[in-house]
Order: C-alpha cells, then sequence, then structure tokens
C-alpha cells in the first residue's frame, strides 16, 4: 500500500525515572509482564505491516530492544532499528532517518501507544483526503484507580493541566487547530476560521501520537525548519496553521494530484478531467478557499491536516506517566484483556502456599513463588518472584525476580524487578527502582524510591 | 405556451418526429434507413421550435472515432494464447516452488545498511555510533515468508487447476479425489455463472470453456467467443489471486445479483472484501437490491487497509472514494476508475511462470469486484470495463512487457480522451444551436454535460435564463447553481416539488442521462422523470445530453428492475437541523421501511430528442448507435 512504518520507541524517558533504567529502557517496560513496545509490534503485525523501522535513542538501549525484537518476532517481522542520539526529539529522530524513508506516506507510530484502534483506519483517511498529515485523536482516558484514595494526587494534578485544545471542522474530518497546553489566549487563525465558517473546540479529545504523513511534506518541513524538536509542538502545528497559506516549500512537492494538472493549462484534457472530477466532488472549505471568487482555480495553495477520531470503545492509552503505566496496567488485565498477545505465555502455574487467595484481574507468571495466607488483588507479579507467607498485594505491579518478605503490604505500588522487600515492610503508593533494598519493617508513603546513582 | 403544437398521445412513441433532423450522415443512413424516417406516418404539423433551429446545427458533421486495427494477424495465435495455454504453463502442482523472499525485503535499504542475521544476536555490537544528521538501520528481524501466504502460491495453485485440460491425461493418476472434485466443482460453478449473465455471448463463453475441456485447439471459432472465453478464464481464476481457497474462486461476482437470493448472497459475502451488514427494513419490490447498514461499510474497509494485498493503492483509493460519496457522476467515477487502472497497469509486473494477458485480466478483475463492492458499477464503467478487458485480450503475443503496458496506457488516455471528454465537447457544439437568446432553460441535478453545455452558450454571449431545480437529500444543484452565479449566469433556484409551478415558463429542458437503454428509455438520478413528465404535460421539449459510451442494449421498462438504493438515513434525517427529528427511533421499527432510491427510468415519451456524440437523434434511434457504432469502434 506504500506506507511505510516508522515506531519512535524512546529511549530513557523522565516521567517515568524510578522504573526505567539504563537496563531497561522505556520500550521493554513491562505491561501485564509483556514490554510495552510489544502491543504496538502486534498491532501492527496483525494489520499486516510487517516492514518496520524502530527509532530507539541511546546506542545501548537500542542494542537491548534490537536484541529483544529479534528474540521475540524472528520470522514475522522484518524490523530495522535505528539509535539516535538522546534528547533529540521525535522530530529530531525523523530528521535522522529522513534518508531512509521512501514510501508515498510514512506512518509514524509512538512505542508507547497502547490501543486496539487499528492503524488501516488512519491510513485508509489519509489516502481517502489525499492529505499532508492525518494525526489520530482518541477520548482522553479515565485516570486513576476505580477505587479512589488511593491513587497519587500529584499525577492527578499533572494530568488535568495536560489537555489538547483540538479545534475540528463541522465534518470532524479536518483539523483546524491544536494547542498542547492552555494558555491564557489561545490565537486561532482567522482566515481558517473564516474559511471554515465554523469550528468546534474539543478538549476531550488526545493526540494519540499516530500520525501519517505524506513523505515529501514530512521531509520538506524537516529539512527547511530545522529547529523543529517535536512532532506534536512543532510539526503539527506548523502544518495544520498553514493549511490555507502552504508556502513555497509545499508547493514544489506533487501534493495533491489536480494542484499539479491544473498548472498545465496547455493540457487541455487534464484540465477537463480534473474539472470533471472536482466538480463531481463535494468540495472541502480548501477547495472552495483556493477559488477565485469567477469560480476559476488559483494559485492559492492548500494541503489538507484530517483527523481520524477513534471510537469511543476502542482502548487507546499512552505510556507516558507512572499513572498511566497503573492505569494500562489494571485495563490490560482487566477491561480490555483482548489486548493481550497470544505470544505472552503464562507458563507453568506458580506455586502457592496453603489459603493463599488470588483475585481476578491478576496476572502471575512462571516461576514465582507465594507462601501461606497471602493476598493478591488486581495485581501483576511477574516471574521467578518469591512472596512469602502473609503478604498482602493490592493494586500493584511487581516485576521480575522480586524477593518481598514475610508479611509485607503493598498497595498501589510498582515494584521493579530485583528488589527485596524485607520483612514487614509497608508500602503504599511507592515506586521502587531496580536493585533496591528496603529495610525490614520500613513503611513508606507516596515515595519513589530509587538507588543513589553512584 | 405554444399552440402550434399537438396533443400527443402518450401511448403512440412513433408519432414523435421531434428529435430527429440531423442530415443522417451517410453511413448512418446507409445502415438503417427505415428506423429514421417513419414511414407510417406523415410529419404532422407539430415539431417543435427544435426543428425550426436546426439549420446551424447541421453544419456538424458526426464525429468519426477513427476505425481501430484490426488485429487479425494475431487472432489466431491469441486465440490459442487464450483457450489453451503452452506448454510452459503444465507442470503439475508439486513442482511449484516459492523462492524465499528475505533477500527482496531485506534489500529495501541499501545506503550504509547492515544487515544481521536475525539468529545470531550476537553481533549486535555492530550498531554504529551514529551522527544526528544520519543514523544507520541494523536489520534485527526477517521474516521467511511461508509458502502458503505469499499472492504468487495462491495464483500458482490456481494457474494448474486452470491448465488440468491440457494435461488432464498425465494428471488423471495423479490427482486425489478432493482435487477432482474441486475441478468438477469449478466447471459448474462456471457454467451457472455464464448461464446467470443470460446473454448470448456468454452461454458460447461457457461452450468454450467445455470444449476446451476435451479438445482446445477447436474452442477458437470466432473472435467473439474468444473474448468471452478469455473473460471467462479470468473470472475463474480472479478468485485465486485474492486469496487461494478454493470456495473463493468458483463463481464471479456477478453485478447484477438478485439479493433476495439467500443462497448466493451467502456465498458472496463469503468472498467479500467488504463486510457488508444487510438492512433489515427493505421495501417489498426491492428486495432483490443489495441494501446495506450505512455506516458499517467504510470503517470497516477503513481497518482493512493493510490486509488487502492484492490491491494496488490507487484502486483502493478510488474504492474509499467511491464509499464515501467522494467521487459521484458517472463521467467522473469513470475517469477515476480509468485513471487507477492506469497506475496499477504502470507498477505492474507480469509474475514469473505467466502471461501478462491472462494475469492482468485477473488483476483488473479482482479489482473490478472490489470497486462492485464499494459502489455496484454505473453502466459507463461496465462498458468502459468491457473496453479495456478487450483491448487486453487482444494484446499481441509477441509484445514485450513494457510495450504491453504502454500500449494499454495509451488505449485508457484515448478512451477518456475520445469517449468521453471529446464527445462531451461535440454535444456542447450540438446542443449549444438549441439554444436562443430569451430562453429559459430548466435542468435538474448537476449533470456535467449540461453544466458546460451552459457555460459554452454564456460564453457565446447568447442571453438566457436558468432554471436549476434540486432535490434532497444530496442537493447536488446547489454545486451547479454555485459555479453557475459565479459565471454570471442569471439563475432560478428551485426544488422539484415546485416544478409544475415553473415549468410554465420554460422553453427547453436539458437532462443528463447515467445511462440510455436501446429502448429509448433513459437511465438517470432519480426525479428526471418527474421533471421530463411534467415537462412533457407542458409541451417543454425534453432534451437529454448522454455520451455515446453510457449507451447500453439493455431494454428496461421499470425503474425497479435494475436500481441501487442509497443510505436510507439521508432521507430520515436533515442535515443541520438537529430539531427535524421525528424519526429517530422509528427507524428499526419493523412497520416502517425507508426508500431511497438513487435512479429512476424515464420513458422515451418524455424524451423529444438525445444529444449525443454522433449527433441528435429521436429515442427511437437508440439501437442503431448501440449496434452499429459500439461494435464497430467500440469493441473491436
Amino acid at each position: 500500500m506504500d506506507f511505510q512504518v516508522v515506531v519512535l520507541a524512546g529511549g530513557n524517558s523522565k516521567n517515568l525515572t524510578p522504573l526505567v533504567s539504563k537496563e531497561l529502557p522505556k520500550p521493554l517496560l513491562p505491561v501485564a509482564n509483556c514490554p510495552v513496545l510489544n502491543y504496538v509490534l502486534h498491532q501492527l503485525e496483525q494489520s499486516n505491516l510487517k516492514d518496520l523501522i524502530v527509532v530507539v535513542e541511546g546506542e545501548d538501549a537500542a542494542l537491548l530492544v534490537g536484541a529483544w525484537i529479534s528474540g521475540t518476532f524472528i520470522d514475522r517481522l522484518h524490523v530495522e532499528i535505528a539509535a539516535v542520539p538522546e534528547d533529540i526529539g521525535t522530530a529530531g529522530a525523523l530528521r535522522a532517518i529522513s534518508h531512509h524513508l521512501t514510501a508515498k506516506d510514512i506512518l509514524v507510530v509512538s512505542g508507547d501507544l497502547v490501543s486496539d484502534v487499528p492503524p488501516g483506519a488512519l491510513a485508509a483517511t489519509h489516502r481517502r483526503h489525499d492529505a499532508a498529515v492525518t494525526t489520530m485523536l482518541c477520548s482522553i482516558p479515565v485516570s486513576g484507580p476505580l477505587e479512589s484514595g488511593s491513587s497519587g494526587g500529584k499525577d492527578k494534578a499533572k494530568k488535568l493541566g495536560r489537555y489538547n485544545i483540538i479545534g475540528l471542522d463541522p465534518s470532524k474530518q479536518f483539523l483546524l487547530h491544536i494547542a498542547t497546553e492552555i494558555e491564557k489566549d489561545a490565537r486561532i487563525s482567522k482566515r481558517i476560521l473564516h474559511a471554515v465558517g465554523q469550528m468546534e473546540m474539543r478538549s476531550d479529545l488526545m493526540d494519540a501520537h499516530m500520525y501519517a504523513f505524506k513523505r515529501s511534506v514530512l521531509q520538506e518541513v524537516l529539512d527547511v525548519k530545522d529547529t523543529f524538536q517535536s512532532l506534536k509542538e512543532d510539526v503539527l502545528p506548523y502544518l495544520v496553521r498553514s493549511q490555507l497559506k502552504s508556502e513555497a516549500l509545499l508547493n514544489r512537492t506533487p501534493q495533491g494530484e489536480e494542484n499539479s494538472t491544473e498548472k498545465v493549462s496547455s493540457q487541455n484534457n487534464q484540465a477537463f478531467i480534473s474539472r470533471i472530477l472536482a466538480n463531481a466532488s463535494t468540495p472541502s472549505f480548501h477547495g472552495i478557499y483556493s477559488e477565485n471568487p469567477d469560480g476559476s482555480s488559483s494559485t492559492r495553495k492548500t494541503h489538507k491536516c484530517c483527523v481520524y477520531i477513534a471510537s469511543s470503545s476502542s482502548y487507546c492509552v499512552r505510556l507516558n506517566s507512572i499513572q498511566a503505566f497503573m492505569d494500562i496496567n489494571r485495563d490490560v488485565t482487566g477491561d480490555a484483556d483482548h489486548l493481550l498477545s497470544p505470544n505472552n505465555i503464562i507458563g507453568p502455574s506458580p506455586k502457592l502456599g496453603t489459603k493463599t487467595t488470588v483475585g481476578p484481574n491478576c496476572r502471575l507468571g512462571e516461576g514465582s513463588e507465594m507462601g501461606d495466607k497471602c493476598q493478591v488483588k488486581r495485581s501483576i507479579i511477574g516471574r521467578h518472584c518469591r512472596i512469602g507467607s502473609h503478604v498482602k498485594v493490592v493494586n500493584s505491579v511487581v516485576m521480575n525476580h522480586v524477593t518481598i518478605g514475610d508479611g509485607c503490604i503493598i498497595q498501589g505500588s510498582v515494584i521493579c524487578s530485583n528488589v527485596q522487600l524485607q520483612e514487614r515492610v509497608e508500602l503504599k503508593d511507592c515506586q521502587v527502582g531496580a536493585g533496591f533494598v528496603v529495610t525490614a519493617g520500613s513503611e513508606y508513603k507516596a515515595e519513589s524510591l530509587a538507588k543513589k546513582e553512584k | 405556451m405554444d399552440p402550434r403544437r399537438t396533443a400527443r398521445t402518450v401511448s403512440d412513441p412513433k408519432v414523435r418526429q421531434v428529435g430527429f433532423f440531423t442530415p443522417a450522415p451517410p453511413e448512418r443512413s446507409i445502415s438503417d434507413p427505415p428506423r429514421f424516417q417513419d414511414p407510417i406516418q406523415p410529419p404532422s404539423p407539430s415539431p417543435t421550435q427544435v426543428n425550426d433551429h436546426s439549420p446551424s446545427g447541421n453544419s456538424l458533421s458526426p464525429v468519426m472515432i477513427p476505425p481501430a486495427h484490426h488485429h487479425s494477424d494475431n487472432f489466431l495465435r491469441t486465440a490459442l494464447q487464450v483457450t489453451s495455454p503452452t506448454k510452459a504453463f503444465s507442470y503439475s502442482a508439486k513442482t511449484v516452488t516459492i523462492p524465499p523472499e528475505n533477500e527482496d525485503v531485506a534489500s529495501s535499504f541499501s545506503p550504509g545498511r547492515k544487515v544481521v542475521s536475525a539468529k545470531s544476536p550476537s553481533s549486535f555490537p555492530g550498531v554504529k555510533a551514529s551522527s544526528v544528521p544520519a543514523s544507520e538501520l541494523t536489520t534485527v528481524s526477517v521474516v521467511n515468508l511461508p509458502p502458503g501466504i505469499s499472492e504468487k502460491a495462491g495464483g500458482a495453485s490456481v494457474e494448474v487447476q486452470n491448465d488440468r485440460p491440457v494435461s488432464a491425461k498425465t494428471l488423471k493418476e495423479k490427482t486425489s479425489k478432493a482435487e477432482r472434485r474441486a475441478l468438477q466443482e469449478a466447471q459448474r460453478a462456471a457454467k451457472a455463472a455464464a448461464k446467470a449473465e443470460g446473454t448470448k455471448a456468454s452461454s458460447a463463453a461457457s461452450k468454450v470453456v467445455t470444449s476446451a475441456n476435451t479438445k482446445p485447439s477447436k474452442a477458437a471459432k470466432s473472435s467473439s467467443q474468444k473474448n468471452d472465453g478469455s473473460q471467462v478464464a479470468a473470472s475463474e481464476k480472479k478468485g485465486g489471486d485474492r486469496a487461494p481457497e478454493k470456495d473463493r474462486k468458483k463463481d464471479a461476482p456477478h453485478p447484477r445479483m438478485q439479493y433476495d437470493d439467500k443462497s448466493r448472497v451467502e456465498k458472496a459475502k463469503k468472498r467479500a472484501v467488504v463486510k457488508q451488514t444487510e438492512a433489515r427494513n427493505r421495501v417489498e419490490l426491492f428486495r432483490h437490491l443489495p441494501q446495506y447498514e450505512h455506516g458499517t461499510q467504510l470503517p470497516d474497509l477503513e481497518t482493512k487497509f493493510f490486509e488487502l494485498d492484492p490491491m494496488h493503492p490507487a484502486v483502493y483509493k478510488v474504492g474509499l472514494q467511491y464509499l464515501s460519496g467522494d467521487i459521484r457522476g458517472g463521467n467522473a467515477r469513470c475517469i477515476a476508475m480509468f485513471q487507477a487502472f492506469k497506475e496499477a497497469i504502470k507498477d505492474y509486473s507480469t509474475p514469473p511462470e505467466k502471461t501478462l494477458i491472462r494475469d492482468l485480466t485477473a488483476r483488473i478483475s479482482s479489482y473490478v469486484s472490489f470497486l462492485i463492492e464499494c459502489r455496484p458499477l454505473s453502466i459507463s464503467m461496465g462498458n468502459a470495463i468491457k473496453f479495456l478487458k478487450n483491448r487486453i485480450a487482444k494484446l499481441p503475443l509477441a509484445l514485450s512487457e513494457s510495450e504491453a503496458k504502454s500500449t494499454l496506457m495509451l488505449d485508457i488516455d484515448r478512451f477518456i480522451n475520445e469517449k468521453i471528454i471529446l464527445s462531451e465537447k461535440v454535444i456542447v457544439k450540438h446542443a449549444v444551436t438549441k439554444i436562443q437568446d430569451g430562453d429559459v432553460l430548466l435542468t435538474y441535478g448537476a449533470s456535467s454535460v449540461v453544466e458546460m453545455i451552459l457555460l459554452h452558450a454564456h460564453e457565446l454571449g447568447k442571453h438566457f435564463h436558468v432554471v436549476v431545480v434540486d432535490s434532497r437529500p444530496k442537493l447536488e444543484g446547489q454545486l451547479l447553481l454555485r459555479r453557475l452565479v459565479r459565471k454570471g449566469l442569471s439563475c432560478t433556484y428551485t426544488h422539484v416539488n415546485a416544478v409544475s409551478c415553473i415549468m410554465q415558463d420554460v422553453t427547453r429542458v436539458f437532462l443528463g442521462a447515467s445511462s440510455v437503454l436501446s429502448n429509448g428509455t433513459v437511465y438517470s438520478r432519480v426525479g428526471t422523470a418527474c421533471v421530463a413528465m411534467v415537462a412533457h404535460a407542458f409541451r417543454v421539449p425534453v432534451l437529454v445530453c448522454c455520451e455515446a459510451y453510457k449507451f447500453h442494449e439493455r431494454v428496461q421498462l421499470d425503474s425497479i428492475c435494475f436500481n441501487e438504493l442509497g443510505n436510507p438515513d439521508a432521507i430520515s434525517k436533515v442535515q443541520g437541523r438537529e430539531e427535524i427529528n421525528y424519526l429517530d427511533g422509528l427507524v428499526n421499527q419493523e412497520n416502517l421501511q425507508l426508500l431511497n432510491l438513487i435512479y429512476d427510468a424515464t420513458p422515451s415519451d418524455y424524451v423529444s430528442m438525445i444529444i449525443t456524440d454522433y449527433g441528435m437523434i429521436p429515442p427511437t434511434s437508440v439501437p442503431v448507435i448501440v449496434r452499429e457504432y459500439r461494435r464497430d469502434h467500440l469493441w473491436s
């Protein structure tokens, strides 16, 4: 279908500091015992997209991710890994691999997207409108655990500030305005507003960070605007802003066959054909705007920015904060369990002690052992964990090779790999970094524990 | 409005003398004189003004389409090719080997690439420290396609089945029971499909197919048989290109399937690419037409975007645009389809062990059935597809692949230029002679030809007034009105409800058509019949403008047998007016049926004249055009 897929997997994310580390880059962060990148790749594989470029920040991370992919997707996907320096942003990462892009359209997917929206839908919308860029919007997920009270108030407050202000045309097909943060006043292009006549402002939608770009447009923008760092905050708003006054840089591109054929007025037949085709379709506001008052098509250049709005029943969340990590873990084992790919094997059932209860919506990795009279509710426990007796684990994520002593109580926390919890530790809403040792009898609440950097 | 006109009885179409007056061009008068001058009826004094203004129209000579080349020298060879494949193809299924695909896949990135064997992750230290501007790609995982999946394999297995008649003797011992049965079923299905088509030609085709089983050398008897044989062979193969299952390749989807025949509908559903949920409440008379739940098709097709491998992107795009209604109108749909096919042919390369003629025909057939699933074909598209398939079938074997491709692309261009653009220009020239100063012209809907006529007459400096009649739900007339008003024409806009009031002032009615059938029936946008009938009652001449490539030999007496059903929601809701919601919640009730027809049939009684690229003719002369011109120029 002449599409190339770029997965921006990222590297070490600051938002997830205690969870990710040099040994465990963000793409490999386990969600329900299965790296988060797996969800994206699995989704793409199901859509028959088997030729992928995965961009990872940092070489070490690239090695780790590459090793994991080659181990998991051998014979199933054709994946190429590109390592880019850290902190060059999403636009920078694309710029770095721009010379590898050859197809007509490029599908850019964020590696931390956990979603069941088929990428084909976005691509089809893109093609149908012959758009310069198409972005996927989804409704903002419900954040926080189902029971209120136990969630970190800090994270929630942060999330509230991160609205997207999105302007749509009445048919909900075109993107007219996008701003990532609430500013005191939003600037809306008068020209666009005048051309469309009506704009619908939405704040209940979220940019899912899945884009389809026309390759020529993307490369031009990346070339010319070399200060652009982020796709979401620079490139996309730029394209949206300039959709009715496409600058010279977009004109050289073969964007829209109609435009190029109209130019050659000497070829009368071509003009004829394009006029018949143009008259046959309902014109979008772009077409009406680019018309001169006397009806002839003018030299005003436009490009289309389209949106695909995922239906509210589909699941679509980005893993970009600790709260989101908790939410996704909860949803993937609960409501959205169809996302779990079949290759996520549940090993030989773990050894449970007497009177130990494991509630619903739990997932236990292979080789884990639990002592007597434990309680596990709505939690995920990784592989080869050793859990003592009288331990209570609620709403938590426990990764691999964790040792938990007798009598611990863990609520709403994330415990990374190789952590040792000694006896009678009480944790509430904490994040414990990899390899940390919590001494016996200590109590923590809403703290982030990690080994000090040596 | 005009006392000179006498009343005519509707029941006797022969009375009409209105339309035909162009001096019959020599070839036409020779070919069929009695049709044109009705000797039975003396010319009544009634003939309308149409007649009076004709002299300027006489100066126009009918368009001559240059006679197409006869590939008579290639007949035999092509025929042999089509009916009895050459020996190169008579291999058995067991010898098919699929080359491993990794090399192709891996070679997509050439510069600075490092292909690391997926099985040796130990070589990963090879990832280079990359600078900012450019970074290297490292292949970490490659795909080994299992032979069953690749399209090539599917096609190959089908090919084997098609070729079996030739090597049947040798294979007989080897074939298993299941295989023999599949072969039998395929033949039966081909026969059934041919029967269902109901035309003479295809029954001949089935004869060809069956006779090919026994004595392939006898098969090529006449050119017509040969062509149809190729088509049937193609349709048999087509399924195989899309899916290797035997079920799928059986019967070609018939464009005119009867949708109240449950077993056929079930079969078609299994085969369909687009998931189609049929609407429950359908109007009794129209059960035989497909009516799907709208809104379910588009999202479903979109999600499959990457899964339809053999579909060319351009074809896919056009299909989406048909489905969503972004492209409509007979000419535009036809042009869009042909441009997509042109792209597809440009990117086409013959798979190994296959011939271009057969494989490309199959490929085009699969595209066409995809487009049918998106929206039923218009008659103009059907004619165009026939033309293209014919051109492919008649390609001389000696041509190289690139030559064949460029020939086909030229053919497509020629079709668009001659059959659509040139004929529109000729129609405009003819029709403009009918427009006088002070005329009030009425048009219905938005026809591309009528629009050009009006604009051209305006450019010539004629002073006239235009009445644009429109109807819900599509309101296409508004788009036409917008373009006319911008050009400075004086217009009146009204809906079809008011047509009887405004008809008093009108002097001419110009209508577009989706198709003209051989009994003179004009098949066009729903509402056209109503406008034509009112015009007839007011004795206003009705001029139908239609390109000759849209003519069809079918005879249709009503608009029930063949029609298309639109989205019923479009008529139950009023766009932009949320407060009109009286039907909310009633739509799914058992005792409510919504009918949104797309086309209707205007009886020839109401049509004074048909303006086509061969001149201006009465509706009774349509069969002549269909018979003489299409056979000579389009199909040769």
